[in-house]
């Protein structure tokens, strides 16, 4: 029988907030002469805490959902039956595994552990070709940003290369600011160095002598390991490019918490230490960037793409997804799925292959799906047979963005979600262009007045120019698609709108102002956990009868109640006092 | 002021490296003061009133000071879809305080930030940096008893 090589433990933020921190203890205490890793992220955080056997015969075995006591641990260093994880084959057979290849798998920060498989050869192969080749063959491979946009990520290197100056400026976009998506920061986690290798590329490319990379604060881990990625990098001499005179300046700045500051122009002010505005385009940045200097920004998520894209060659590339979109995607899923989490797949698999084979969730349970978060747009259940690529999912009115992928389950209301996105924009809006500051504020302010039952019909016809308007007068990216969220789901469920506007009617039972909180006597026990918990004092002791004049709809006594008696109704079904004495 | 921000030439002296210096500042002290303003006007040569822009434009940055346990709740997409209003409303609830205030003693501070990265296991927060998932009525309170224990 085979025996244990290595015990590695998954780490990243996923797991962490799984429990692998006790696991990783448990293993340590329990483990004795068998070495134990902390890894990164495999993408099947449904599964944390995750936890991988490395056998002496090359094969591994997967337990799942682990549980952080030493017994737990001896069962799995026993190579228990078990809690073992096998990846669906179905799943196997849609994903896609290119980019991903290593996530989960070593070590973040070891750098020895990173070349072992394979690390740095992309560079390797890079450096030996000309700059102007490397550029070809990111061209050939039709490689597009995976940071929303879509832009040829060879075609913007070539504008970038094509300055003949001696300092140039890349910019790693790591703000991730699609509240929803979390790829970037499980490949930041995970591979470090496999994004800084893909930077490194980049640089020999273009020229660019400067490298920054931007990160979104919340991500404190993915900062830590980017961090000492740069560390090790520069102990083994890997931050020097044959021919410069010196090592390239890497470095890493933490943003502050402004969701515009991923589009680029407000970026490139950020990074000055100012306030981060967007500015109007031309200047492109690659003309004008960072400091005047010429600048190019790519994501996270491109620079992961580009070491095995070398290794592989671009033709490989090429051969996968569909004819206007070449590779793989890293979608991010959530919300109302039985399996949230990280998935590679080949640009071309449906939206339906993806929420319900791969995410497991149940075919009529869904209503939606929200994709490229505050600026994309919810695509209805029967739209699911789409291919997913970035005109595919334009012309539905969504983007693919970032590859936010927030499934949206039977009960909850798209005109509160619509709401949601709009008091997202609405504060993030950074006030430079009316546009954008007042136009999302009174399509805010409209949608609030819907949900508390206060809209009227002409509501939605006014959400709908004023949101035409603000897309096409915005100065950037942001008040652009900042009526995505509202255009769409007016665009798919005008029949929720109505019914919230005309019969002031909240099916889903999600708008506060709209449901009843009522106590179904005849399962009721009269434990009165209920009564105690209400922060209000709305339930009367003796009767155990909600008063919803008093209640604030904060669930409260739903969750507590032991024989689940207590649930939200339509307004008007539920006991109001004021009602009562008349 | 002299010795009390001294440390700011660690985040460099170039107008670039202003909000490095405010970031610096608030993970010493927790939050930007006036103080702590005017400080890091004279140390980066920028005016006040620009110091205040910056410090308004950006999320991340406390004017007043936060509780010993920070807590940060999620209302990103996943979060949101997930109830992360119900949470909220149960933590301002439990702790007698809303968005951006802190308890009487010291002790607790919320404010809501947009997706912790953890969407997977929504609805979260973070109390210090570390992320609670899976948050229910019973969890959350759990959690907050643990905190107000080990004081
Ligand atoms: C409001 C706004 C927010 C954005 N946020 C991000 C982000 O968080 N991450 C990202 O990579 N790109 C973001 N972008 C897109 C960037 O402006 C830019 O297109 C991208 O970083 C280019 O890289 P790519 O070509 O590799 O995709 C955002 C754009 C806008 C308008
Ligand atoms: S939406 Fe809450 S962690 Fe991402």
């Amino acid at each position: 029988m085979a025996s244990i090589k290595r015990i590695k433990v998954g780490t990243a933020s996923c797991g962490l907030a799984a429990g692998a921190g006790a696991v990783l203890e448990a293993f340590r205490r329990c483990a004795g002469s068998v070495p134990v890793a902390e890894v990164g992220c495999i993408g099947h955080c449904y599964a944390e805490p995750i936890v991988e056997a490395e056998l002496d015969n090359g094969e591994s075995v997967f337990y799942c959902r682990v549980k952080g006591t030493d017994e737990a641990a001896k069962a799995i260093l026993s190579l228990t039956d078990e809690g073992r994880f096998i990846i669906p084959e179905r799943r196997r057979e849609l994903e896609h595994i290119f980019v991903t290849r290593l996530a989960g798998r070593i070590n973040p920060v070891d750098l020895a552990e990173y070349k072992a498989n394979g690390g740095f050869k992309g560079l390797e192969r890079a450096i030996s070709m000309t700059p102007a080749q490397v550029v070809d063959e990111v061209k050939a491979s039709g490689l597009r940003g995976r940071g929303g946009a879509g832009f040829p990520t060879g075609m913007k290197w070539s504008f970038l290369a094509a300055k003949q100056v001696p300092d140039k400026v890349m910019i790693c976009n790591a703000d991730e600011g699609d509240p929803g998506a979390f790829m970037d920061r499980s490949m930041m986690e995970s591979v470090p160095f496999q994004v800084l290798e893909g930077m490194m590329i980049g640089a020999w490319a273009t020229g660019a002598t400067r490298l920054f990379i931007y990160c979104r604060a919340e991500y404190p881990l993915a900062i830590k390991h980017l961090k000492i990625a740069i560390a090790e990098m520069k102990k083994a001499g890997l931050d020097k490019l044959p021919g410069r005179p010196a090592p390239l300046e890497i470095v890493i700045k933490e943003g502050a918490g402004a969701f515009v500051c991923g589009e680029e122009t407000a970026m490139i002010h950020s990074l000055e230490g100012g306030r981060g505005t967007p500015r109007f385009r031309p200047p492109f940045p690659t003309d004008s960037g960072w400091n005047g200097l010429p600048t190019s920004i790519n994501n996270v998520e491109t620079f992961a793409n580009i070491p095995p894209l070398m290794v592989e060659g671009g033709e490989h590339f090429a051969s996968i997804g569909t004819e206007k979109g070449k590779g793989t995607k890293i979608f991010a899923l959530a919300g109302d799925v039985e399996n949230p989490g990280l998935t590679e797949v080949p640009l071309g698999v449906t939206l339906a292959e993806v929420v319900y084979e791969i995410g497991g969730a149940k075919p009529g349970t869904v209503k939606a799906v929200q994709t490229g978060g505050p600026s994309g747009g919810c695509i209805p259940a029967d739209k699911f047979d789409t291919k997913i690529d970035y005109d595919s999912l334009k012309a539905l009115g969504a983007i693919m963005g970032s590859g936010g992928l927030i499934v949206i389950g039977n009960h909850r209301c798209m005109v509160e979600t619509a709401r949601y996105f709009l008091s997202f924009t609405q504060r993030e809006s950074c006030g430079k262009c009316t546009f954008c500051r007042v136009g999302t504020t009174r399509m805010h302010e409209t949608l609030e007045r819907i949900v508390a039952g206060k809209g009227v019909e002409s509501d939605i016809d006014f959400l709908e120019q004023l949101g035409d308007k603000v897309r096409k007068g915005a100065l950037c990216g942001l008040g652009q698609t900042a009526p995505n969220p509202a255009l769409s789901t007016i665009r798919y469920f005008r029949n929720e709108y109505l019914a919230h506007v005309r019969d002031h009617v909240c099916e889903a039972k999600q708008c506060a102002a709209l449901v009843d909180v009522k106590v179904d006597p005849s399962k009721c026990i009269k434990c009165r956990l209920c009564v105690r918990t209400c922060p209000v004092g709305a339930i009367d002791p003796e009767t155990i009868v909600v008063d919803n004049d008093k209640c604030s709809k904060c669930n409260s006594c739903i969750e507590v109640c032991p024989k689940k008696t207590i649930s939200r109704v339509l307004r008007g079904e539920g006991y109001h006092s004021s009602n009562a004495q008349k | 002021m002299s010795g009390a921000f001294s440390y700011l030439p660690e985040a460099g002296s170039d107008k670039g490296s202003l909000i490095k210096g405010l970031q610096l500042v608030q993970s010493r002290e927790g939050y930007v003061s006036d103080d702590a303003v005017r400080a890091v006007s004279a140390h980066f040569g920028v005016p006040e009133a620009e110091v205040e822009g910056v410090l308004t434009f950006y999320a991340q940055f406390k004017r007043t000071k936060p509780g010993k346990y920070q807590i940060s709740i999620c209302d990103g997409t996943a979060c949101h879809i997930k109830g992360s209003t119900q949470i909220a409303a149960w933590l301002a609830a439990e702790l007698g305080i809303g968005n951006g205030q802190t308890t009487e003693d010291g002790l607790f501070s919320i404010e809501t930030v947009a997706c912790l990265g953890c969407c997977s296991l929504a609805p979260c927060m973070a109390v210090n940096g570390k992320v609670h998932a899976k948050l229910d009525r019973k969890s959350l309170t759990r959690i907050l008893n643990e905190y107000k224990k080990m004081n």
